[in-house]
């Protein structure tokens, strides 16, 4: 196994993706070779690059290659190091997953009036544009591949273009995806002129002078914020993850949201290189916001696949909350807490990838066997859907960072890395960064709200609409793309040592330091900078927690009173408890509503109605779009209301602009 | 010698566990005890609690017709995460095995854990009391979670370890000072853990209308040995912030070895410190009037605004120069 | 740790300036009027109970006398007589929310962290200990004059000007061991005069007014609005435009 392998395998997955967009041309003709060959193809290619991804990144190696593609004088290179081969294990897993989970899903599609075509076409070109994302080496092959990716997954989420609001929501998010397309490409064009070139090996061994470095990292940060969805640029998610079919979602909210992160650490961490410790201040600043405002607002929604986007929001603000810590203790000299910093920002970004992509399947599944997407109408779903509600209750517990779980040790090593403040000079940051760690201590606490009232609410209690009543299992297709991304949730949370020492290899090769071997401590228990500093032994509590529960069990299981009786609800001596009155969603939420609401437009009105009753209308508005959006429109509309003005329509007029034009042009060459 | 050791190490760690298990009644019978006397009653006897407990594990368990396994499962999963979380809490010694993973890190997720698993039965059956449980409870731990940890913060800016241990090692080992920080964090991490065990002034462990429960709430359709479970991990629970607090703040008496005599001074001191954090909590609860809910968010600000002040006070006073 | 260092005296005094901060964070966010002049009498004998350590460990006789007339002054005097005014004034159940009182809190921290941030440049090794006692007190003075801002009531508004001069006082006792005892003597007898003018001018701001809210204060602006009616040719487009805004 060597890295020319590894790029081999890789490149045969960006095959697969394109062999399985090929197939599902076909589909015109025969629906059915999306789910039996398209789909496949796709599992194929997502484990390929699993599989290319992961030898990169243990063998800590570098690769590069040209590919005959691209202009003449600009050709596509492609490089296969350490931090490609995590996101590209990244990405492979998920889509291994969705490919797994895919066609039993597509299947109920197939009866639709939406073309599956499209479906399984742009499928293929999104997970090709994302692979060659990660891969590339230069400025053309990137840009050419984030469009790709960006415009793929605009026809995905306007797969079902019936409806008004979908090609609404696919409008703006191809509207943010583009403009913050423009802002990447800005940033690369200043890098390009310091590093004389497109090629990124050019751009890494320029040196930026400091107000440029700025300005590159500005832009780099806006581009590929948006794409991240990082507030307040975040508008677009909540708006389209919902609207795309299942499991497209998982891929765009669990993958395509660390290939921005990729980007993100890829422009600053590798290509400039000199960090200056006040972007980490900013990026701090940033994803902290987004972290309290996602996590708040994803509290505050009924929908369930829009509750999971803002959660997307909040978790991408952690990681960058990892970032900006790295890129802070970097800037201001101290390489081993932002080592650290760095390594916990990635880890929250497989873990998120894996966690949010297994509960947008499994709200995939509800949505395939209930047709309901709305909180307020489920329940009870544990008892109709034992496996998908076991699977979803792996991935709750894994998104509230609760041990034995993944979340939780991205969790403490992020906090951990906050902790580092005490080495640093400046007081003001000393007491700045705990500030942030309360905040994301804020967050991760709502989350596990937040989860609680989405499980509760969903799958526990009582039925409240005839569709959930009767919703059966889902396919074993399904069931096993679900279980593979909570097995991987498990096992990422029991053998955090073996999983940091294989990321490990990546500040090794961006930043020339790594962790001191933590796996050289054993495989048990993962200690960090200091000798008897802080520790998290997490096999041993996997199975201290084990042990506890089977100890109680047997004890308490033994005696004479071991039958259990089934008997009504506790009603206080009234009527039976009937659906309606369980706690709905909106109920659950208000004490944090009324709490933190006015940070949002929070609007609640009692209209009464003839018949004497009244209805309850709430309605829950973000602030950002007001603040930020609205009045960006406006400027923009009389910006171009202004040069409308140029267009008199007079020929002879035009005839004049080309000529001052020309002259112009031939003035500068001269 | 050393294997020996050891082995007297893993015994200390296995008897501290049980001991958890086995005081955290007698605790609660205590405060009740003192309790009873303020209000001028004899009140029920230390030992009454293990009566309840013993009479619920003999008892039948209904369970309701809408209960899901995940109902029957919860008990177990709550009552192991607290016994967990509390068997890391050093109580008479410090140099046991299980400082490996006695971080205040992981006790705040493995309490986490368990109130997850609480929430979650409480909505289970799906009537109102429960889910209302579980709302408020969420709310409040929403809260007292960044106060909790800007106090853990404040402390492991001092010790440069969220190990529990470490933090210990450092009272133990560094000369007498007198810490404003470590004061509001002592005041911070008080009003944390009076809101997390559900004690007055935010929540009456005695009451049963719906107007006033939080925690009684989400366990309202329990019975049985699941009720024995989770009314013990909730005393298991009360247990351990009283010794957390007892240790970290106050640690002078704690073994730093395994010799008996050391061992047999730091169980009397322990019991000591409890007897005296139990009274204090029952004064407090007698003085005090458990507040409405929508009160408890300034009470958490209050204890968020003091962790900050223990920070800030680290910051600027105590490392200066 | 420096910490360590220092003697248990000058720690004594650390502990007792944090008290001091945190006292003036309860003033700030005191719902009530009578629990909040209680919460400046405890500043006050904080303040004095500082002034006393001072003495006993810098062995200077002055500030004895300077730390009982604080007492004095601050923790019995004028608390006296505020409670007396608010009793005449029958405000004694007076409850003022605060609205916004998270971000009350955040940025009296955020004030905190600035003072620290402005003493900073201090850096000589032997002035270290008042430093930081100086950023507490600066903290102080910008936590009162920030009391004045948000809080409407008028007797709250002394209490925060009250406690600016409770900062000031705690800078002048570290950092410069005292102030001459004419100086300390005039500063308190101006304080003493201002209470008693505030009980008159109470009075007639309650009978002019019929209120002690500092916010109804602004209908003194009334008759500067009439004249710009006169000249509304000049404002009106404004209005119609965000009317419109509005309307789309």
């Amino acid at each position: 196994m060597n890295m020319s392998a590894a790029l081999s395998l890789v490149a045969l997955s960006v095959v697969l993706a394109l062999a399985s967009s090929a197939a599902s041309l076909a589909a015109v003709r025969m629906p059915m070779v999306v789910r039996l060959l398209a789909m496949p193809l796709f599992a194929l290619a997502g484990l390929s690059a699993l599989a290319g991804g992961l030898i990169a990144l243990l063998l800590g190696d570098v690769v590069t290659a040209t590919l005959p593609l691209g202009l003449p004088w600009l050709p596509w290179r492609v490089r296969l190091d350490a931090l490609s081969g995590f996101f590209l294990a990244l990405i492979g897993v998920v889509s291994f997953a969705v490919g797994v989970y895919g066609p039993a899903y597509v299947r109920g599609l197939e009866k639709g009036r939406d073309s599956l075509v499209a479906l399984g076409g742009f499928s293929g070109l999104f997970l090709t544009g994302m692979l060659a994302v990660v891969l590339a080496n230069d400025a053309f092959l990137f840009m050419v591949a984030w469009e790709l990716m960006s415009l793929a997954s605009y026809f995905l989420v306007a797969f079902q273009h019936d409806n008004a609001a979908n090609r609404r929501a696919a409008f703006l998010y191809l509207l943010m995806a583009h403009v913050g397309g423009l802002a990447i490409l800005l940033g690369y064009g200043v890098l390009a002129s310091f590093g004389d070139g497109f090629a990124f090996d050019a751009m890494r061994a320029a040196s930026l002078p400091p107000a440029w470095g700025s300005v590159a990292f500005v832009l780099a940060f806006v581009g590929f914020g948006m794409k991240a969805g990082l507030v307040p640029l975040h508008a677009w998610l909540p708006e389209a993850h919902p609207v795309a079919p299942s499991h497209i979602s998982a891929l765009m909210s669990g993958v395509m949201l660390k290939v921005a992160v990729y980007g993100f650490v890829r422009f600053v961490f590798d290509l400039v290189g000199e960090v200056q410790w006040q972007w980490g201040v900013a990026v701090l600043a940033v994803g902290s916001l987004s972290a309290l405002f996602g996590v708040l607002a994803a509290m505050m929604q009924r929908d369930l696949k829009r509750l999971l986007a803002y959660s997307s929001v909040e978790n991408l603000g952690i990681i960058f909350i990892g970032l900006g810590l790295a890129l802070l203790f970097l800037g201001t000299g101290y390489p081993l807490p932002g080592v650290l910093a760095l390594i916990a920002a990635l880890y929250h970004a497989l873990n998120h990838a894996l966690f949010k992509g297994l509960l947008f399947l499994g709200a995939g599944a509800i949505l395939h066997s209930s047709h309901e997407h709305d909180l307020e109408h489920m329940g009870g779903l544990l008892r109709r859907m034992p496996w998908t509600g076991f699977l979803f209750l792996v991935g709750c517990l894994s998104i509230s960072s609760l041990p034995p779980f993944n979340g939780f040790v991205s969790e403490w090593l992020t906090f951990q890395a906050a902790l580092q403040t005490w080495q640093l000079d400046s007081g003001v940051l000393r007491s700045l960064i705990p500030i942030v760690a309360a905040v994301l201590a804020l967050t991760g606490a709502l989350v596990a709200a937040t989860f609680v009232k989405v499980y509760g609410v969903a799958f526990l209690g009582q039925a409240r609409s005839r569709h959930v009543r009767r919703a059966r299992p889902v396919p074993h297709g399904m069931r096993a793309g679900q279980g593979i991304l909570a097995a991987l949730c498990l096992a990422l949370g029991i053998m955090p040592v073996w999983v940091i020492g294989a990321i490990n290899a990546i500040p090794e090769q961006l930043l020339g330091a790594g962790l001191p071997h933590s796996a050289a401590e054993g495989w048990l228990s993962l200690n960090l900078v200091a000798a008897n500093g802080a520790s998290y032994n997490a096999p041993l509590m996997a199975v201290l927690l084990g042990l506890f529960v089977a100890l109680a069990f047997w004890a308490l299981r033994r005696g004479a009173v071991r039958r259990v009786r089934r008997c009504d609800a506790w009603d206080c001596g009234f009527a039976p408890p009937n659906t309606r009155m369980q706690y709905t969603a909106t109920a659950f939420a208000q004490p944090i509503r009324r709490v933190f609401g006015h940070l949002f437009l929070v609007e609640e009105t009692l209209v009464p109605r003839d018949d004497g009753s009244h209805r309850h209308q709430l309605t829950i508005g973000d602030r950002s779009w007001g603040l930020l959006y609205v009045p960006v429109t406006r400027w923009v509309e009389s910006a171009s209301r202004r040069v409308i003005r140029l267009q008199s329509g007079n020929v002879r007029v035009y005839l004049g602009w080309t000529l001052a034009t020309l002259l112009v042009l031939l003035w500068i060459i001269s | 010698m050393d294997h020996l050791l050891s082995v007297a190490a893993a015994v200390a760690a296995v008897l501290q566990a049980l001991l958890y298990a086995a005081a955290a009644p007698l605790l609660v019978g205590w405060i009740r005890k003192v309790k009873a006397r303020l209000q001028n009653r004899r009140g029920p006897s230390v030992l009454q609690p293990y009566r309840d407990l013993r009479k619920l594990l003999g008892k039948e368990v209904r369970v309701a017709h809408t209960a899901s396994p995940l109902f029957r499962a919860a008990p177990y999963v709550v009552f192991a995460a607290t016994w967990l979380a509390a068997a890391t809490v050093p109580l008479f010694a410090v140099d046991l095995p299980t400082t490996a993973v006695a971080d205040l890190i992981v006790l705040v997720g493995l309490l986490a854990l368990a109130r997850f698993f609480l929430a979650l039965a409480g909505m289970d059956v799906g009537t109102a009391f429960g889910g209302m449980g579980a709302s408020r409870e969420m709310l409040v731990s929403a809260l007292a979670e960044p106060a909790m940890l800007m106090a853990v913060f404040t402390l492991a800016m001092t010790a440069h370890s969220t190990n529990l241990a470490g933090v210990i090692d450092f009272q133990l080992t560094s000369d007498f000072a007198l810490r404003p920080s470590f004061l509001f964090a002592l005041a911070g991490l008080v009003l944390v853990a009076l809101a997390e065990t559900g004690r007055i002034p935010v929540d009456n462990p005695a009451t049963h209308l719906e107007l006033t429960m939080i925690h009684e709430a989400m366990l309202l359709e329990y019975s049985g040995r699941h009720l024995a479970l989770m009314e013990w991990a909730a005393q298991i629970k009360l247990v351990l912030y009283g010794a957390l607090i007892a240790n970290i703040f106050f640690p002078w008496g704690i073994a730093q070895s395994l010799a008996p005599s050391a061992l047999g001074i730091a169980i009397a001191v322990i019991v000591a410190k409890l007897m005296l954090l139990g009274a204090a909590l029952a004064v407090g609860e007698t003085l005090l009037a458990k507040m409405r809910l929508f009160r408890a968010p300034a009470f958490l600000n209050l204890a968020l605004l003091l962790a900050l002040l223990g920070l800030l006070s680290h910051v600027i006073l105590e490392v200066g120069a | 740790m420096s910490l360590i260092a220092l003697p248990l005296l000058q720690q004594f005094v650390l502990v007792l300036a944090a008290l001091v901060l945190f006292s003036s964070f309860v003033l700030l966010s005191q719902a009530r009027l009578v629990s909040a002049i209680h919460a400046f009498a405890w500043q006050g004998g904080l303040v004095a109970a500082v002034t006393t350590v001072v003495a006993v460990a810098g062995d200077s006789t002055h500030l004895y006398f300077s730390a009982l007339l604080t007492f004095a002054l601050k923790a019995v005097l004028i608390p006296w007589m505020l409670h007396r005014l608010i009793r005449r004034l029958e405000l004694e159940r007076h409850v003022e929310l605060l609205r916004w009182y998270a971000m009350v809190n955040m940025v009296a921290v955020a004030l905190v962290i600035f003072s620290y941030w402005l003493v900073l440049p201090m850096v000589h090794e032997e002035l270290a200990f008042t430093r930081n006692i100086v950023a507490i007190s600066l903290a102080v003075v910008l936590i009162g004059l920030w009391m004045m801002v948000v809080r409407q009531q008028a007797v709250a508004q002394v209490l925060g000007f009250m406690s600016m001069e409770n900062g000031l006082f705690l800078a002048a006792v570290s950092a410069t061991d005292g102030m001459p005892l004419v100086v300390e003597l005039g500063v308190a007898f101006d304080v003493l005069v201002a209470m008693v003018l505030f009980g008159v001018f109470f009075f007639q701001i309650r009978e002019s007014i019929d209120s002690l809210d500092v916010d109804r204060l602004n209908r003194l602006t009334e008759t500067v609005e009439e004249t710009d009616a006169e000249t509304g040719a000049g404002s009106r487009p404004m209005m119609v435009k965000s009317a419109v805004a509005e309307g789309e």
